[in-house]
């Protein structure tokens, strides 16, 4: 097991050096001369020396590359061109906050989709079937922050259930502070992520439930329950994870827009107000641990189902 | 496995697998209509066409994507209003006669800007599309046949894969500056691996296949094998993927544009008018409606296209899979 989380570490090194490779040459894309690009119109000619000479822009791009990549890897992604701010420390600030948004939007969404998909599946064709069909193509329609924003108009304006923006650490006002920040952006994320896990299950387990193995278990005189929970979800796991893994990606970029609709300082805002600004650095890191997180749930994805299938530890 | 979605990461993967179960019937089938024999190299296509025609979804998609094109072409001749002309003696009004949906912060009028937002939005998945067909398809098909080019542009779309699109997409217009054109191009970016990685499956699979072998005896040239007999074996599996990707297209311009990232005022998409919207929440909420219906319905009838697109290709009825 531990030399099969190697090999897939090891096979993500290429790919994450490719990408920093990307997020540097973000940096050469700048029209014209980055330097007076990013020290202003109206900045002097000293500005953009100094600013030539902050960037490291005099040096050749090998070189600078392979700066920008020493560095990074000890975890110094350089420093925001606005603040003055680390973009490591930046970045540090406001993951957390999106990881508590997506980790109960995700959270939501398995609690809802396993059992509709479970229940799709098992009676296939049925009107509660058609009625998960239609229901998760109709919400894979809908844009998360378009869902944020109907969120917002129903259960913080007109009810006035809810908090409509902001956030709060568990530490300052205990954890209903906290989760009454987050349900209303955790559902609008979770929107499209339950529909496509919902299809997934469903997919996946009325594969499962074709085999023969399920029909053995049926002859047994095994209630159904068991049939499906014990025996058949447990091998349609693999294509559920995997698709869990996949809505990592998924987090990050709703969060971008849900973030700004509740106004949570989030890794979203914080990518939104860095283009706002053309901080370049600061949009660099924000890509590159975007990346970094992608690909980490990829992995995770990858030993899961190494775990749950012992046939692919090869 | 089915893998349906309008969100762009989780279809690649599957679809890509898919690449080589969906294949057109190689052997003609009985009942060509007489008298037309050049139809007959286009049988295969014409049995969808029926398949897809019996889908009562994808008709009312068809039908509402065709309404939607006409209305766009047709913007400055159907709006009842000159959709940047501010009244300011009437803002932020509900529907009235004069008015069908209402004015907006500025006293302009919803419904004329809703019209030439259908303009733009289109314009936008055009030019995403286009900037990522021919990136993605054009290399995909060659690196199916040759392997260097293959070991490089694979790299290069796993890194460009693990990136979340908005973000990749946000990054790019950081550096780039705002404007719908570099959105779309950022966008068309960022999709063409995937397009990238389902035709090269679709040409690894041909390239063993006996035909191209044959062909390739005869003295085809590279080009021509690749032009001329493996993209039209891979477009089916290519159009489905392209009409989903106008749907995920559609998704992110909006966002962006929501972000105010994306068109720029004067000219306004849908996801501009929620931004506005959005401004006056409190006063007028209703104001939300119309855009966010429009790109709701845009997306589901690109998804629901999609699906029965990939359902008659693959000769499968409406068995719910």
């Amino acid at each position: 097991m531990l030399k099969f989380i190697s090999q897939r570490v090891l096979m993500a090194v290429p790919v994450l050096l490719l990408v920093s490779l990307f997020t540097f040459l973000l940096l050469d894309l700048l029209p014209g001369d980055a330097a007076v690009a990013i020290a202003g119109e109206n900045a002097t000619e000293e500005q953009i020396a100094l600013t030539r000479e902050r960037l490291g822009l005099d040096s050749p791009f090998l070189e600078r590359f392979w700066n920008w990549v020493s560095s990074a890897a000890q975890g110094d992604l350089g420093t925001s061109l606005y603040t003055g701010q680390s973009v490591t420390e930046a970045i540090g600030e406001r993951l957390p906050v999106t990881a508590s948004l997506g980790l109960v939007a995700l959270l939501m969404a398995v609690v809802v989709a396993i059992p509709l998909g479970a229940i799709a599946a098992t009676r296939p064709g049925s009107l509660a079937d058609r009625v998960v069909i239609s229901a998760t193509s109709l919400a894979m329609a809908v844009p998360p922050f378009v869902l944020g924003l109907v969120l917002v108009v129903v259960f913080a304006i007109q009810l006035q259930f809810l908090p409509a923006t902001g956030y709060t650490a568990i530490a300052e006002e205990g954890l209903w502070g906290w989760l009454s920040h987050l349900i209303l952006p955790a559902i609008a994320v979770a929107g499209i992520m339950a529909a496509e896990l919902a299809r997934q299950t469903r997919g996946a387990l009325l594969d499962a439930l074709s085999q023969s193995y399920v029909r053995t278990a049926k002859a047994r005189g095994l209630r159904p329950p068991t049939v499906v929970g014990k025996h058949a979800l447990k091998n349609a796991a693999t294509p559920i994870v995997t698709v869990l893994a996949l809505q990592i990606g998924h987090v990050l970029g709703a969060a971008v827009t849900v973030e700004f609709v509740f106004a949570i300082p989030g890794f979203g805002s914080l990518a939104v107000n860095a283009v706002n600004l053309r901080d370049v650095p600061l949009i660099q890191g924000v890509v590159f641990v975007s990346a970094l997180v992608v690909l980490a749930a990829n992995l995770l994805a990858d030993v899961v189902y190494g775990y749950l299938n012992p046939k692919l530890r090869v | 496995m089915s893998t349906d979605g309008v969100t762009g990461a989780a279809t690649d993967d599957g679809v890509a697998g898919d690449g080589d179960v969906i294949r057109e019937p190689a052997t003609p089938v009985p009942g060509t209509r007489a008298g037309r024999p050049r139809r007959a190299r286009r049988f295969g296509r014409s049995r969808a066409m029926r398949e897809l025609r019996r889908n009562r979804g994808v008709m009312v998609a068809v039908v509402f994507l065709f309404f939607l094109l006409v209305i766009a072409v047709l913007a400055p001749v159907v709006s009842p209003y000159d959709p940047d002309a501010q009244e300011l003696r009437a803002q932020l009004q509900g529907p009235t006669g004069e008015h069908l949906l209402g004015t907006d912060g500025f006293g302009r009028d919803v419904l004329s800007r809703l019209i030439h937002s259908s303009r733009i939005t289109l314009l936008a998945v055009v030019q995403a599309l286009a900037v990522a067909v021919v990136l993605g398809i054009p290399i995909g098909l060659l690196s199916g046949f040759v392997p260097w080019v293959d070991r490089i542009v694979a790299r290069v779309a796993d890194a460009l894969l693990s990136v979340p699109p908005i973000v990749l997409a946000l990054a790019v217009v950081g550096v780039l500056g705002p404007g719908l054109t570099n959105a779309m191009l950022a966008l068309g970016i960022v999709m063409a691996p995937s397009l990238f990685r389902l035709a090269r499956s679709s040409a690894a699979t041909a390239s063993k296949e006996l035909y191209i072998e044959a062909c390739r005896s005869v003295g085809c040239s590279r080009w021509r094998l690749i032009w001329r007999h493996v993209l039209p074996n891979a477009s089916s599996p290519l159009l489905v993927q392209v009409t989903f990707f106008a749907g995920v297209i559609i998704l992110a311009e909006a966002s962006l544009s929501f972000l105010g990232l994306g068109v720029q005022p004067p000219d306004s998409s849908w996801g501009s008018m929620l931004r506005d919207a959005f401004a006056n929440i409190y006063e007028a909420p209703g104001h939300l409606v119309a855009p966010a219906l429009m790109i709701m319905l845009t997306i589901l009838a690109f998804a629901q296209l999609g699906d029965g697109l990939r359902d008659a290709f693959e000769g499968r009825g409406a068995d719910g899979r």
